[in-house]
């Protein structure tokens, strides 16, 4: 903790924030919570990711000439929680699972680690990039954040934690009802690029699908209840890098 | 209006709409076989996936869905409905839910047929995957077996939600604007599952030695006849097959595209098996209301005889000659759910009970059964078979060793046990000594066994300290001469090889032995007033104990 900014910085960067701010005006937002024992939390971040990237993905596009293109295919798996009763439906993409796994494995960590009262939150933000002029680096523009809210719970006997699989299984069911109707919307979705555009809006990085521009972000309330967003750190040491 | 629409777009439209239909049965029966369904992704198009997404096609589902629309789509007032239901081993049935995809009158001109349609459409589908999994009738239909099957119905028509029981629940799964109408694909579901659980309980246990025909044709009032969400090749409606083992076979080739079938089914019958089956259920059952259901689902399946496995397995040979030759009125089927691939083995004992966490217990595939029985994790199995049935009767010892030898394990030469060697069974030296030679042949020789087992006894027999390999060229097992590493003849009297094999089989444990336990039984019930009444007495001296564990 002792790398944290004085105040000082805390303000650039909060003015900094404000300015991004600006250009959030058409992102929409999207909260949810849930309330999990430990071992629960990866399968429960993992199930709501996995539903909303299932909803977020296409297959490869390839362009042909005159600007047209033709998408491949986007194949799914079902995926059995150990500790949940619940079962959820991904996209086939090891990748894709690898990367995700990896942040919520970082989240995990950084919950049980953080010895607060196990107060944290995910957040997957879809994002367009603009291309800005020389010298300024391309902009980041959110256009969809979800955000994912967990509150750890300690039980004590066997009995609780079977009530908790089957308690928590009904919510995540009730939370990708949720996802669905927001998906069901059909609100903003940035138009299909040109093949230049390609890559500002959609992550052309994986092999087999291609989801939109995403970034996953966490942050833990520790005891204080003040927050920490590990994003925001690397924001941090950026700027004072400069 | 039909004039705003130019002919190609509509064309493109109808199209769009058919297979839209078709590939949302797809998903729903799919998602109600029981199995985990995974396709592949992959990069370049292939044209022939509709929406971009790989949903395979069950030909049977699709020939059904077709019948079904007879060439119309869905309009106003024509809804397409997919009808789930729930078909017990007595044959009552539940309605669970009934998936619709309606078209209402709201029209959307201005967005685009061959673009925005058919994406919104695709993710429709997507939706209706993650859907299909979070309804409660999923959760039953992943435990489907022999307790109850889930059926399928597809109509088109007046949607009808009477079956559905009071209060049910609706959820939509999305809309889709089109110039010709909005698509609406919804699920109602019955949340009244109550009543088939405590039906279920109250019930007495166990359903023995009853054959489960699942598909006895129910001919459905005045429409379409039911259809197990069960895949054959072999297709034609309504033709009675065994769905334990080659159904689950052809679920597998059509659903699974990475995960290798790695399941089995050993059949074991208890020859003096005195208490029913009840035993296993009460232990088995863990205390909660919501779970209670799926526990008494499956260890009533635990009971279930599988006479059905006889038909159509032929190379399940020893489990099924078990079972037609041994007479046994209390059959126990021992599943082992593979799914992950290589979880242990589900035992029927109390003691190893972690049967609250068997919800995915699978059936066998016939042609990999030896397949399954040849990997190491089944060879670590049956010997915990064989080793937690030592305390049951020994011809069900010999049983369980009898299958292990499907493994292909090694022999001991038997060295001073001349009276077992003319045992005319494979494995004696495992075989408990106080097994009578009489009981022991006709009940435990299965009749196509001798001849692979005289080979080996001839080469038990005749051969002298070296390993007879040469007699096994055509026996499947390599005999190896049991040289215990490190040990030599001249330190003790007794090497270790002789005393390894001499204290192998100790004397089964009185306690354990089923017919003294069922006769006593009563006597213990009876002395328990006499034990807690000795335990009360003494009740300052056990709390102190417990006070200096704290």
């Amino acid at each position: 903790m002792s790398s944290w900014p004085v105040y000082g910085d805390w303000r650039l960067l909060t003015s900094r924030r404000v300015w991004a701010t600006g250009y959030k005006m058409n992102c929409r937002s999207e909260v949810l919570e849930v309330s999990v024992e430990g071992r629960q939390v990866e399968e429960a971040m993992l199930a709501v990711l996995h539903t909303v990237l299932l909803h977020r993905s296409t297959g490869k596009f390839h362009y042909k000439k005159e600007g047209t293109y033709s998408i491949g295919t986007v194949g799914t798996q079902d995926v059995d929680c150990d500790f949940i009763d619940f079962t959820y439906v991904r996209v086939s993409s090891e990748e894709l699972d690898r990367a995700l796994r990896k942040v919520v494995g970082e989240f995990r960590d950084a919950l049980r680690n953080s010895g607060g009262d196990g107060l944290g939150q995910m957040s997957l933000e879809f994002y367009q990039k603009k291309k800005s002029r020389w010298p300024f680096s391309d902009e980041c523009i959110p256009w969809e954040v979800w955000t994912v809210k967990v509150h750890v719970v300690a039980l004590a006997t066997e009995q609780e934690r079977q009530i908790c699989r089957e308690k928590v299984g009904e919510k995540l069911c009730e939370k990708i009802i949720n996802i669905v109707e927001v998906m069901n919307r059909h609100e903003y979705l940035p138009k299909m690029p040109t093949q230049s555009e390609l890559d500002n809006v959609f992550d052309t990085g994986l092999r087999d699908v291609q989801p939109y521009l995403y970034k996953i972000s966490f942050q833990i309330t520790d005891a204080l209840g003040s927050s920490v967003t590990t994003t925001m750190r690397r924001l941090i040491k950026d700027t004072l890098a400069l | 209006m039909e004039t705003d629409l130019n002919s190609q777009d509509r064309k493109d439209l109808d199209k769009f709409i058919k297979f839209f239909a078709l590939k949302t049965v797809q998903v729903i029966v799919q998602a109600r076989l029981g199995e985990k369904i995974c396709t592949r992704s992959s990069s370049s198009p292939t044209g022939s996936d509709w929406f971009n997404l790989a949903i395979k096609d069950i030909p049977e589902v699709t020939h059904e869905a077709k019948k079904a629309l007879a060439g119309q789509l869905p309009a106003v007032g024509r809804s397409m409905c997919v009808e789930i239901s729930l078909k017990t081993s007595e044959g009552d049935s539940m309605e669970l839910e009934i998936w619709c995809l309606e078209m209402n009158e709201k029209c959307d001109k201005e967005i685009k047929v061959s673009y925005a349609v058919y994406n919104r459409l695709s993710l429709l589908l997507k939706s209706l995957l993650a859907i299909t999994r979070v309804t409660p009738a999923y959760r039953l239909s992943r435990k489907q077996g022999h307790e109850y099957v889930i059926l399928y119905r597809i109509y088109f028509g007046e949607v009808q939600l009477n079956g559905l029981g009071e209060g049910f629940q609706t959820v939509r799964v999305g809309t889709v604007g089109t110039p010709v109408g909005t698509i609406t694909l919804s699920c109602a579901y019955r949340i009244n599952l109550a009543f088939m659980s405590t039906r279920h309980f109250e019930r007495t246990p166990p359903i023995m030695g009853i054959i489960i025909d699942h598909f006895v044709d129910r001919p459905y009032p005045s429409s379409s006849p039911m259809h197990p969400c069960n895949y054959r090749t072999t297709s034609e409606d309504t033709g009675v097959t065994y769905p334990s083992v080659e159904d689950s076979q052809e679920v597998c080739t059509t659903s699974f595209s990475t995960s290798p079938p790695s399941q089995c089914v050993f059949t074991v019958t208890k020859a003096h098996f005195q208490t029913p089956p009840p035993v296993v259920t009460d232990t088995l059952r863990v205390p909660m209301a919501g779970l209670a259901f799926s526990h008494q689902l499956s260890s009533s399946r635990l009971s279930y005889q599988p006479a059905a496995l006889g038909v159509g397995s032929a190379d399940l040979a020893y489990p099924v000659v078990f079972a037609a030759g041994l007479n046994a009125t209390h059959p126990h089927q021992l599943m082992v759910p593979g799914k992950e691939g290589g979880v242990p083995l589900a035992p029927n004992q109390p003691a190893h009970g972690t049967q609250a966490d068997q919800e995915r217990v699978a059936t066998c595939t016939p042609s990999d059964g030896a397949h399954c029985a040849a990997t190491p994790s089944s060879s670590e199995d049956t010997e915990t078979v064989s080793n937690s049935s030592e305390g049951r009767a020994s011809p069900h010892d010999v049983l369980e060793t009898i299958f292990v030898r499907k493994v292909g394990a090694f022999v001991n030469k038997p060295i001073n046990q001349v009276t077992l060697t003319s045992l005319d069974i494979p494995f004696a030296m495992f075989a408990p000594k106080n097994l009578e030679l009489e009981d022991a042949d006709p009940m435990v020789n299965p009749p196509d066994s001798p001849e692979t087992t005289s080979p080996l006894q001839g080469s038990l027999l005749s051969d002298g300290s070296s390993g007879g390999s040469s007699g096994n060229t055509q026996d499947d097992f390599v005999m190896i001469d049991f040289k215990p590493a490190f040990s030599k003849d001249d330190i003790l009297p007794m090497d270790l090889g002789t005393f390894y094999r001499e204290f192998q089989n100790p004397p089964q444990l009185s306690s354990l032995s089923i017919d003294i336990g069922a006769q006593s039984m009563a006597e213990d019930l009876d002395s328990l007033p006499e034990k807690l009444a000795v335990h009360e007495k003494n009740v300052r001296e056990f709390d102190a104990f417990v006070e200096t564990l704290q």
